[in-house]
């Protein structure tokens, strides 16, 4: 059985909300069921044959070709099965996801993976602000699963994280890890300012070294047991995470946010 | 039956449904990871007075640890699972914390779980830090060599306690030569551990004693030194008495265990003093589990 594909015949006018079309929802459906399915762009409804050629019957295996970013909510809710996106997705990719796997080749928008539970998400592009972090005025974020970014990321990732990994191959934005509850994001790149800004717990595991605040501690050099299991976890991924060169176990350790809890943790590469 | 001049008598060893479980020492090194799995497994020889059974399995491959590091399995053994969880969790958190270098990891993936460092981890005092890593969660507790990594659970499965044999010779020398021959054999089998020193018991043990606190005694009818004042299970010829017990997580690998153990006491033969190999039971009625012994020859 080939995988159900959705391909854009046109960009929207107006930004669509795409959650209604994921495996979990359209298990058991015939492809004139979906195509009769409504889509929630802008004022206006559109059924799904009016904005994608369907072709393919599995449910369990999506694909969205000429995707582009003002496809918003894809993956929403994810309960299994997979989601391959060809091109670029926008906000909420894979929002509240529970299980399952989403891939994009393309860059996603502002709050990727928010509010994710568990499951696999891997962008080959960028990702926009907030990626892993609750929504706004929500006290937890992203709470397991992990997320493998191979380009760059925006603004305060993992905000309000409480578990799971985040990988970035690139660089990350301002406020990496703030508010972080708990958890692990990992950045080969740079990182910019206010790094695990008033983090409670959690580990910032860095390549290079970062610009940290005063509220962060030095707490020396050291080789943890724990770092070749972590490492070790990542060997299946489709990323340099997965190369054994780039692994280390020495590391230097800083502790905090000391302005808030301080049981966090940001260790750089030796 | 007789192989290479040893009798194999007609009988079986009777043997019990334990709990046992199995943990992961690694450290810097071989030589601390077996010092960390010598304390964690010290005093551990029977159930009768130590609370469980216990000994080293094997030693590990750096390539076949959770960490990389060299490594130790260890398996404990009781008679329950909240007598076994107890045991684990005591040995761990006073031999293995303690021991520099010293890491923790579950040697069982299935079965009940229980607590390896999920309670451990309150030595930290709020310092501790949890990871959860492939879906295993691990403590983090800082010590003062630097941090002591622990997995929160191993698991517990149904076993089996009190596979054994005898072996009869004709002197004290001859019987532990053949014993440590079968040990070396038998440690090369996974699922299993002798629990008594080295492997061996001088002082097998009968239901019973003339003295009414105690619940056994020395297992007379085996013991040389009274041939002439007991009902004897001895020939003139047999001198010394030793016996070897095995507690395994299933009847096929006590039977291979005890099976590897036999054939190097035989391969040994008469002409080392070997006479006889027996084993110990309770007329089968206490024992679920019988292992004949020329079955497991045959």
């Amino acid at each position: 059985m080939s995988a159900l594909t959705f391909t854009l015949k046109h960009k929207p006018a107006q930004r669509v909300d795409m959650s209604p079309l994921v495996c979990n929802l359209l298990t058991g459906m015939a492809l004139a069921d979906i195509s009769a399915i409504t889509l929630q762009s802008g004022k206006c409804k559109l059924r799904v044959d009016e904005l994608f050629a369907l072709e393919g019957a599995d449910t369990q295996n999506i694909v969205i070709k000429n995707s582009l970013d003002n496809l918003d909510f894809i993956g929403k809710d994810l309960e299994g099965g997979s989601i391959s996106v060809v091109g670029d997705a926008g906000a909420y990719l894979a929002f509240g996801m529970n299980a399952g796997e989403i891939k994009v080749s393309g860059n996603v928008g502002l709050y990727a993976a928010c509010e994710m539970k568990k499951g696999y998400l891997e962008v080959s592009g960028n990702a926009g602000d907030f990626l892993g972090a609750a929504l706004p005025g929500n006290k937890m974020g992203m709470k397991g699963g992990t997320i493998l970014i191979k380009g760059n990321v925006g603004e305060r990732v993992g905000d309000h994280m409480r578990r799971g990994n985040i990988l970035i191959e690139g660089n990350a934005g301002d406020y990496c890890g703030s508010r972080m509850t708990a958890g692990t994001i990992a950045v080969m790149g740079q990182t910019g300012r206010h790094l695990g800004y008033a983090m409670r717990r959690g580990t910032l595991l860095l390549w290079n070294q970062p610009s940290l605040s005063a509220s962060f501690n030095d707490c020396g050099a050291h080789t943890l047991a724990f770092l070749p299991i972590l490492f070790a976890s990542f060997k299946l991924l489709n990323s340099r995470f997965a190369d054994a060169s780039i692994a280390f176990n020495r590391v230097q350790r800083y502790a905090g946010d000391m302005s808030e809890m301080g049981r966090g943790e940001v260790l750089v590469k030796l | 039956m007789i192989i290479n001049g040893v009798s194999i008598d007609a009988t079986f060893a009777e043997a019990f449904p334990m709990k046992a479980t199995r943990a992961i020492i690694t450290a810097q090194n071989e030589k601390w990871a077996l010092i960390s799995a010598q304390a964690m497994t010290g005093f551990a020889t029977s159930v009768i007075a130590c609370g469980c059974e216990g000994s080293i399995e094997r030693i590990l491959d750096p390539s076949e640890t959770p960490d990389g590091r060299p490594g130790v399995s260890v398996m404990i053994f009781a008679m329950g699972g909240k007598g076994l969880a107890k045991q684990l969790e005591t040995r761990a958190g006073q031999c293995v914390l303690t021991s520099p270098t010293a890491a923790l990891f579950a040697g069982i993936d299935g079965g009940i779980r229980i607590p390896l460092g999920k309670n451990l981890r309150y030595f930290g005092d709020g310092f501790q830090v949890s990871k959860q890593i492939s879906g295993k969660r691990y403590w983090r507790i800082p010590v003062m060599d630097g941090e002591f990594l622990a997995e929160a659970t191993t698991g517990q499965v149904d076993a089996i306690g009190g596979g054994n044999f005898l072996v009869l010779a004709e002197s004290q020398p001859q019987a532990l030569t053949a014993c440590e021959a079968a040990i070396e054999e038998m440690r090369k089998i996974p699922n299993v551990i002798m629990p008594f020193p080295g492997g061996v018991v001088r002082s097998g043990s009968k239901v019973g004693s003339k003295y009414k606190t105690l619940g056994a005694s020395t297992n007379d009818a085996f013991c040389p030194t009274l041939k002439g004042m007991t009902k004897t299970a001895l020939s003139s010829e047999i001198e010394s008495v030793m016996e070897i017990v095995i507690d395994g997580l299933t009847k096929e690998d006590i039977d291979k265990a005890m099976r590897v153990g036999m054939q190097a006491v035989c391969d040994l033969g008469a002409k080392n003093g070997i006479k006889r190999i027996s084993a110990g039971n309770y007329g089968g009625k206490l024992g679920p589990f019988h292992f004949h012994l020329q079955e497991i020859m045959a």
